[in-house]
């Protein structure tokens, strides 16, 4: 495994850094916060639900969390808020909600 | 070794097929040239074991081989005219992500109106994408330099793809003599890959590609391109050093012609530097003192060499095959002027854009073109506007 000390990246000048920008750590994605960019929020009816996985497999953000084989819930911090879930739910278990008044209900 | 009659698409094809590389990806319709017919049909007969990815475009070409080099795997492809126009946004990231693909280019003019002849439209439209870019005047050298671009793409100090040209048609459809090597001789030349940061290498895991954030590095890693492009300058005379002990062909950026006592010299890239150089024999047999440069390396330009072997000619006559619309005149003649502006005395520096769309360049254009010279030199005013070789004037 490589190491990759970044403490003082800021510093950095052009010949330092790995070529072509590779950062030799995989999964980085899960650092950058994307749940930030949703208007719409996916509540899922668990009574509805039955694990089929179909919106794990069409979550383009892996955003569906699965735990023991079944949906554990989904990951809010990087869902993007596409609806895609909802759209290919064969039971119609996941609905999209408006984000600034599910937000605004956590705040109070 | 062996002496074939071969054509351009044929030996370019043949040097890729002794390198055989892992993977090649190609768009195996039109525009495309017999370069990724012949080589599709190796792989059909067995003769290598690259894998062929056969792609619905020439921007999935370029990046499914961007794929397959951030993989790790030696990789390929070729391409021509709108097709190389359909890589364009791929052939940045390639060079940015400092992959090693090299890519046969067979120069041709790109639409409209539509037309399927040579020019370098296309690969000079490319010249600043961050490819390494090397032109051959006939079929041997796109053999060679299609050798060649593994070696500096895929040195340690450049990592960077390369391109190699040769003129559609002119160059690459017709038969010529070519010199080739052994296969093993080709292998041995080019030795083992060295993937950097391969994704597929499980116990490194890597990002390839990533978002460089709001306040990223990407100003840092811009100025890495260009010191790679720095570095490219050595590496290329050293691989051509080397390869020219390997077959008794050195190359270099660009070689001259007549041009150490010239007091008007040409400079040409591609197939009319052949015609050029007959032309500059034929003259200096009339006792005029005529030079010729014919350039190879034009990216990176070797402007400070070009400046030098310049250095004493009174009036530089620079052909250019394509146009850069409401520039000073041509990409070759904008490079050449601005090379020889530190030059003491500097010469003067005449624009002549032929060729365009596949018009023919006869031996008499290129004489007009030396004439033009010779009156500057003498004293006469010659505009620097273009000026334009066989055209149709009003």
């Amino acid at each position: 495994m490589k190491k990759w000390q970044i403490d003082d990246i800021d510093t950095w000048g052009p010949s330092r850094h790995e070529l072509g920008a590779t950062i030799p750590r995989s999964g980085t994605a899960d650092d950058y916060n994307t749940g930030g960019w949703r208007v719409e929020r996916p509540v899922r009816d668990r009574e509805k639900c039955n694990d089929c996985m179909i919106c794990f497999f069409a979550c383009p953000d892996s955003s569906v969390v699965v735990e023991d084989g079944k949906m554990a819930e989904i990951d809010l911090e990087h869902c993007k808020g596409c609806g895609l879930c909802a759209a290919v739910c064969p039971r119609d278990a996941i609905e999209m909600t408006d984000e600034l008044e599910a937000r605004r209900k956590e705040e109070e | 070794m062996s002496r074939k009659a071969i054509t351009g698409n044929g030996a370019v094809a043949l040097a890729l097929k002794q390198v055989e590389p892992d993977v090649m990806s190609a768009y195996p319709i039109t525009p495309q040239t017999e370069i990724a017919q012949n080589y599709a049909q190796f792989v059909a007969n067995g003769d290598v074991k690259t894998e062929y990815i056969a792609v619905e475009s020439e921007h999935s070409a370029m990046s499914a081989a961007i794929g397959a080099a951030a993989a790790g795997a030696r990789t390929i492809t070729a391409t021509s005219s709108q097709g190389f126009a359909l890589m364009w946004e791929m052939l940045f990231i390639a060079a940015s992500l400092r992959l090693p693909i090299t890519m046969p280019v067979i120069t041709r003019a790109l639409s409209g109106p539509i037309n399927i002849h040579c020019d370098h439209s296309d690969s000079m439209g490319g010249r600043d994408c961050g490819w390494i870019q090397l032109y051959g005047e006939d079929a041997q050298e796109g053999y060679d330099n299609a050798i060649q671009a593994f070696r500096i793409a895929e040195h340690m100090d450049v990592r960077l793809p390369v391109m190699t040209m040769i003129d559609g048609f002119i160059i690459s459809g017709a038969i010529g003599p070519v010199q080739t090597l052994d296969d093993d001789k080709v292998k041995e030349f080019v030795g083992e890959y060295q993937a950097v940061n391969p994704l597929l290498d499980a116990d490194n895991p890597v990002t390839v590609g990533p978002f460089d954030g709001l306040h990223g590095w990407y100003f840092e890693h811009k100025v890495s391109q260009n010191r790679a492009m720095e570095n490219a300058m050595r590496v290329i005379e050293e691989v051509g050093a080397e390869y020219g002990k390997l077959t008794g062909r050195p190359y270099s950026h660009f070689t001259t012609h007549h041009l150490d006592d010239a007091e008007v010299a040409l400079v040409a890239i591609g197939s009319a530097a052949g015609n050029a150089k007959t032309v500059v024999d034929g003259l200096r047999e009339k006792g005029r003192k005529v030079g010729l440069l014919k350039v190879r390396t034009f990216r990176p330009f070797p402007a400070a060499q070009v400046a030098e072997a310049l250095a004493g000619v009174q009036v530089v006559g620079v052909m250019d095959r394509s146009d850069s619309f409401g520039a000073q005149g041509g990409p070759l003649f904008t490079e050449i002027r601005s090379a020889l502006y530190d030059a003491v005395p500097r010469p003067q520096v005449l624009n002549f854009i032929y060729g365009l769309g596949g018009r023919d360049i006869f031996p008499s254009d290129i004489e007009e073109a030396v004439s033009v010279c010779e009156q500057a030199a003498a004293g006469e005013s010659v505009t620097q506007e273009r000026h334009y070789l066989n055209l149709r004037e009003d």
